[in-house]
């Protein structure tokens, strides 16, 4: 369990790094705002609308297809470590959690869910 | 002893934190920022299981729920795009006052499990006992069946969220 | 008192650890562009110093001292966490890579990585995925077109290629039945498994290059189309921050390939630190190489390749590994 005590370290230093560096760098930066300077940046020219707009449904689809298919992942990490101990029969067991997986993956792609347009 | 001492802060401040988030994540009007508490819940909750031995439970809540289903939280709020909260704060509907009963009871229950259970005697198991090994030695032979249903769990889930978000094919 | 040592030697490897790392981090800067230059037959940086050696202390010191801007419509607690989160968890994940097998000092034995954890290479998954967040709030948080749509885009395409990515490495567990590193590096003792998983290495690489949003696969910061990308609107030392972890992340990943496929520090002669160095930079040269050498693909391709090539790629591979390790 100590061996963990070197994560939290190290998280915990960098974020000391990290918030030294932008301290320091608010400290030893001028600082003369202007109206014009603090506009968005859009090449130059007046900005058009509103910035944050709404986004495509697309977005959504590859982050939901992500989310199904990283559990996925997950599930194979413990598999993957005890493989040789499990012989045939893991990974026939493996196989068909694949299979059933692959039966979505491709009514994905053949929906055309996976067409960026 | 050391440890024992050094578990106890950590425990004290991830739980602090925990309760702590989530009570910012309910109450921010902005939901970008509720969003981003809630991945600070899963972290701290998720340094709970660690305290517990379940390093891979642990992990996977910081990779499944902290990153993958906060990502696609933050890009729904992106897609419906909510920059104002709703207006009508204040204002005592019918499914508010029951919100408030139904919380109140959640909470008397906690409290009385709390009191019957005695959580605190519970001893987390020794060591090798959360670790990918183990959990896969289990979850493969023993919970095999669960796990094969997951895997139809999770087509099920491919094909609602693509027949939500795909526009048909006239 | 054993306790007490021990937390000793873990504080010292960690500030030795990032302090290299951040060293290399800000020389990498420097390699890039000289080699980049000599494959465009230029010279690159060779003012600051001999050779522009000192240019990525110049580099520091100017953006230091730069004014800090921060745009009135930018969210401002978000905008100065975003770049906070990247630099932290490209930093963190130096944790868990072992840069060398065992040293004795003070007759202690101590064991050349940070933490020796049994959950190593999903702690690496869990802290890329938490660094995608800095790029998404960074890029919204600006509150500018360019900086939502690269964020966006950076962060799609990120989460497109870590499931490929975590799959081509799936081989690499079952040959070694670890996912501590260190243990995955002492099972290539005989034979490094680059050897029997040549495609997985392929693929692990194609997919560092898209998670890593570099050439050719550098959409989110398409100069052309969308001036800069997620980190248009920052300035001074922020923006620095963002450029600093990109090249952690970079040096990170070669780690990564470097242990699970090149065999970490085993080789001939040389100390093991030496050549876990090495390698990890051959791996960094790749990257700028190519860098060089291709053009950028457009997203739909990018998205296509991901989903369509890769990730059945990955999955054959996977199923093939398994089937001769079952059987045989």
């Amino acid at each position: 369990m100590k061996e963990y005590l070197g994560i939290l370290i190290i998280i915990l230093l960098s974020s000391l790094v990290a918030i030294l560096i932008v301290g320091i760098s608010y400290f030893l930066g001028e600082r003369k705002p202007k109206k014009v300077k603090l506009l968005p940046y859009e090449c130059g020219m007046t900005t058009i609308g509103p910035s944050r707009r709404r986004i495509s449904v697309k977005y959504y689809i590859f982050a939901m297809l992500f989310l199904i298919f990283d559990i996925e992942v997950l599930f194979m990490y413990p598999w993957a470590v005890i493989t040789k101990d499990l012989k045939l029969f893991g990974f026939v067991e493996m196989f068909i959690f694949i299979v059933i997986l692959l039966i979505g993956y491709f009514y994905v792609w053949r929906k055309g869910a996976l067409e960026w347009e | 002893m050391a440890e024992i001492v050094f578990k106890w802060i950590v425990f004290f401040i991830a739980s602090i934190l925990s309760i702590f988030s989530s009570v910012m994540m309910v109450t921010r009007k902005n939901p970008v920022h509720s969003a981003l508490w809630l991945v600070v819940t899963f972290i701290s909750l998720a340094v709970l299981y660690f305290l517990l031995n379940a390093t891979f439970i642990a992990i996977s809540q910081v990779i499944v729920y902290a990153g993958a289903i906060m990502m696609l939280f933050l890009f729904v709020i992106m897609l419906i795009h909510l920059e104002k909260g709703p207006e009508e704060i204040g204002k005592m509907t019918v499914s508010r006052i029951f919100a408030v009963v139904l919380t109140v009871l959640l909470f008397v229950e906690i409290l009385v499990g709390v009191y019957f259970y005695r959580a605190w005697t519970v001893k987390p198991e020794p060591m090798p006992f959360g670790d990918p090994k183990t959990v896969g030695k289990l979850l493969y032979t023993k919970y095999l069946f669960p796990f094969e249903i997951a895997s139809v769990l999770l087509l099920v889930g491919i094909i609602g969220a693509v027949v939500l978000a795909k526009r048909r094919k006239m | 008192m054993e306790t007490l040592y021990f937390l000793i030697e873990v504080l010292i490897k960690n500030v030795v650890v990032i302090a290299v790392l951040m060293f290399f981090a800000a020389y990498l800067t420097l390699i890039e562009r000289k080699v980049l230059a000599r494959i465009q037959i230029r010279y690159g940086p060779n003012r600051a110093g001999p050779f522009g050696i000192l240019q990525p202390i110049a580099d520091g010191i100017k953006s230091f001292f730069k004014e800090e801007i921060i745009p009135e419509n930018a969210d401002k607690p978000l905008y100065v966490i975003a770049p906070m989160i990247v630099i932290t968890a490209a930093i963190s994940m130096a944790a868990v890579i072992p840069f060398g097998d065992k040293l004795v000092l003070f007759g202690r034995e101590i064991k050349l990585v940070i933490a020796d954890v049994d959950v190593g290479l999903l702690y690496l998954f869990a802290m890329a995925s938490l660094g995608e967040y800095g790029v998404v709030l960074g890029g919204w948080s600006s509150g500018n077109k360019y900086g939502v749509l690269g964020s966006l885009r950076a962060a799609a395409q990120m989460i497109s290629y870590e499931v490929s990515l975590g799959l081509a490495i799936i081989g690499v567990l079952i040959l070694s039945g670890s996912m501590n590193l260190r243990e995955i590096v002492n099972a290539q003792k005989e034979m490094w498994f680059i050897v029997y998983q040549p495609f997985a290495f392929i693929l692990y690489m194609i997919c560092a290059f898209a998670e890593l949003n570099r050439a050719p696969f550098d959409m989110p910061e398409a100069e052309s189309e969308l001036a800069c990308g997620f980190n248009i609107e920052y300035s001074s030392m922020k923006f620095a921050l963002f450029f600093f972890a990109e090249y952690t992340h970079m040096l990170a990943v070669a780690a990564l390939a470097t242990t699970l496929f090149l065999g970490g520090w085993h080789g001939p002669y040389l100390p093991g630190t030496l050549w876990f160095l090495i390698k990890v930079f051959l791996i960094v040269f790749v990257f700028i190489w190519v860098r060089a050498t291709y053009p950028r693909l457009r997203y739909d391709q990018i998205m296509k390749l991901g989903w369509k090539v890769l990730f059945p790629l990955t999955i054959l591979n996977l199923i093939v590994t398994a089937f001769f390790v079952t059987v045989r």
